[in-house]
């Protein structure tokens, strides 16, 4: 098998990784202080899809421009459902949480569909197709801003919650919740700014994902499983952990792709699901419990 | 414990029972030679949606142009969705039948297809396959069970017949080729009706690769890069819709231009949204499909009720097929007089239809219900629509090879 080809496949995975990192990311940052899994979050970032599907159909918006926007309207939903529908949950069994998360999935998914119907849509900009030439290899274009993008948002979001207050307030919440009440602090309008925050990122990654692949409303299921997978083998709770599950996936499925059958690649995804579970419970960078 | 009647109660409730026991036979009768329930099955949400609803916009207009036609049509549509999921589809022709279907007609996919013609046959009502390929739906002996579409041995044997053709006119022999194929029940069948036939057929090229993928990847870019790999000629895919965009807006990244990109015989070209999503880049592709017949003059009733009806959108086999399906199920009922699932299906198998809107012979079935007439075309992209390039004697256009390179095309 030519080495070309061996690193073309590579860096496509890794740069595909990289976007499901950012897609997890969200998942990830709420389970992490809120401590509630969002078995909506393929759907919130459905939602996001859709948005900018329309800010490019009606105002010919570019989605790498419309994703600002698009991530401050999701921070508004996020913080919404936190404050009125899931913190009333929050000392609820987890299955309880469970139950009310997948009903707002199922009714997001029946919304997008009556209002868009099951066609697959996308955003064809300009660049959609381009590929850049880096010596013997292609390397599409689209794929490498969005990865750009990915890191450049995990950094910025790394540094708001290592140096702004907010952000030190939020870890404070998630690492010791009967401290931060002690101290004063505001844990509920905490948690539903976390909340929001994850769905921000979520809307990023939505706006982000219509360059990539083609959405229709019942992708929205695909992409929990998918993010559900990535953070628990990052680590769930972990922002480095969700890139790395992330990296990791895109790369082993791009790899299981070329040396095995494609169609079996998604198998050695799972396949890694399981090693985590058995030998690092945690994930590979989480903390245990 | 025993239970007191008195005469008159007695005489009361014989007299009941005596009305409903005369009443229920004529019940029957009316039943069965009623108005026609038809049970059109599809996916019209999941990711075969905009397949499932393009058989459905096939299945809504066919009483009243058949009605135009000068063809009874005392019909009434019952809809159903799979869910695009097989499951879903075995539950749906179930309640179908329960809610007093005394046809079914669908369901595009092989897998629920499959599924709802176990249905079917156990409840003895008949089921009319509108698109779906799997041979071994009408292998297993069913009574009940028609299907008026191609085998995947038939769209095979077909489609590499007309390559032949294709190769002749445009003079361009491919000396290896790539088979890519959707991993499912379809796609699996395909790949095995191209690996046990195409020895027969002395193609002129090497199979170097064979790739397959699941049907609802979201990306292939792996498996055009392996593709590409190979520097075959050809190029041979078996895909749905959404992994047919896919595939050729990777192969346009990639910069991946083998002289031709021909199907033998699978949906994804020369679908509405195909056009829709990727303009110029859906040009000049090569699909060896069952297809309308442009020359039929129900074909043009029916497309000009189409064009009326669906604004903008793609009239394709789908819609043909579906078309015919249900204009089966009507002339059996006509013929029958009866709704009953034996009668109809007696019908059924003594359907023999001339004037149709696909192309091939007449429309008839076999002993194992499946219609063995149906021809394939050569389908080429032009002018972002799928146009007939082959056989001569209904081509639409000219055949336009090799394909050009996606950088230059305006």
């Amino acid at each position: 098998m030519p080495a070309e080809l061996i690193l073309t496949v590579a860096v496509q995975g890794i740069l595909t990784g990289l976007v499901y990192g950012l897609m997890a990311l969200g998942l990830s940052v709420i389970f992490g202080v809120v401590r509630v899994v969002n078995f909506a979050h393929g759907e919130m970032m459905t939602i996001a899809s859709y948005a900018a599907i329309v800010a490019f159909g009606a105002w010919n918006i570019d989605p790498l421009v419309s994703m600002i926007p698009i991530a401050v309207l999701l921070f508004a939903m996020g913080y919404a459902m936190q404050a009125a529908l899931i913190n009333p949950f929050i000392n609820r069994p987890e299955h309880s949480q469970f139950i009310l998360l997948a009903a707002v999935a199922i009714i997001m998914v029946n919304g997008l569909l009556m209002i868009f119907g099951p066609d697959a849509r996308n955003v064809l900009v300009d660049y959609a197709l381009d590929s850049i030439e880096v010596g013997p290899l292609l390397i599409d274009k689209v794929r490498v801003i969005t990865a750009v993008l990915a890191l450049a948002i995990t950094a910025g979001l790394f540094a708001f919650f290592k140096l702004s207050r907010i952000g030190k307030a939020i870890r404070a919440c998630a690492d010791n919740h009967m401290g931060a009440l002690v101290v004063g602090l505001n844990v509920k309008r905490l948690y539903a700014l976390t909340f929001g925050i994850g769905s921000a990122i979520v809307g990023a990654a939505g706006a982000m994902m219509t360059l990539l692949i083609d959405t229709t409303p019942n992708v929205g299921p695909v992409f929990t499983l998918q993010a559900f997978v990535i953070v628990i083998i990052g680590g769930l709770g972990s922002m480095p952990g969700a890139l790395l599950g992330g990296v990791l996936i895109g790369l082993t499925e791009a790899m299981a792709g070329l040396f095995f059958a494609p169609s079996a690649k998604t198998m050695f995804g799972v396949a890694i699901l399981i090693l985590v579970l058995l030998f690092r419970p945690q994930g590979l960078l989480g903390r245990k419990a | 414990m025993s239970i007191k009647l008195t005469r008159r109660q007695f005489a009361a409730s014989a007299a009941g029972a005596a009305l409903v026991a005369g009443s229920a036979p004529f019940n029957i009768v009316k039943a069965q030679t009623g108005k026609l329930k038809i049970g059109s099955i599809h996916p019209r949400s999941g990711f075969q949606a905009q397949l499932g609803i393009a058989c459905q916009r096939g299945i809504d207009l066919a009483p009243r142009v058949l009605q135009q036609l000068g063809i009874a049509a005392d019909v009434e549509i019952m809809n159903a969705d799979t869910e695009s999921n097989v499951d879903v589809a075995r539950a749906r022709a179930e309640k179908l039948i329960n809610d007093g279907a005394n046809v079914l007609i669908g369901a595009f996919d092989s897998g629920q297809s499959a599924a709802i013609a176990q249905v079917a046959e156990q409840k003895g009502v008949p089921y009319i396959i509108n698109v779906a390929a799997a041979p071994q739906i009408t292998e297993q002996g069913y009574k009940f069970v028609f299907r008026n579409f191609p085998t995947a041995p038939m769209l095979v044997g077909d489609g590499l017949n007309l390559m032949k053709g294709v190769f002749e006119k445009s003079g361009i022999t491919p000396k290896t080729a790539v088979f890519m194929h959707v991993n499912d029940t379809f796609g699996q069948s395909m790949a095995g009706a191209i690996k046990a036939m195409a020895p027969r057929f002395n193609l002129p090229f090497q199979i170097t690769e064979t790739i397959s993928y699941d049907p609802q990847a979201k990306d292939l870019s792996v498996e055009i890069a392996k593709a590409k790999a190979t520097g075959a000629d050809l190029l041979m895919p078996v895909t749905r819709l959404n992994d047919a965009i896919l595939m050729i807006r990777e192969m346009v990244k990639q910069r991946w231009e083998p002289k031709i990109v021909m199907s033998p015989g699978a949906p994804g070209f020369y679908e509405g949204q195909f056009y829709k999503t990727l303009g110029k880049f859906s040009n000049y592709l090569l699909t060896n499909v069952p297809w309308y017949n442009p020359r039929s003059s129900m074909t043009q009733k029916l497309l000009d009720e189409f064009t009326k009806t669906y604004k903008g959108e793609l009239f394709e086999l789908n819609v043909g097929f579906s078309f015919e399906a249900v204009m089966v199920a009507v002339m059996a009922h006509n013929a029958a007089k009866s709704t009953a699932g034996a009668a109809l299906a007696d019908a059924i198998r003594k359907t023999n239809i001339a004037d149709h809107v696909m192309a091939g012979g007449p429309l008839q079935f076999d002993a194992k219900g499946q219609n063995v007439n149906i021809k394939s075309v050569t389908l080429q992209n032009l002018d972002q629509r799928p146009k007939v390039v082959l056989p001569l004697d209904i081509a639409e256009d000219n055949l336009t090879l090799p394909l050009p390179s996606w950088q230059k095309r305006t």
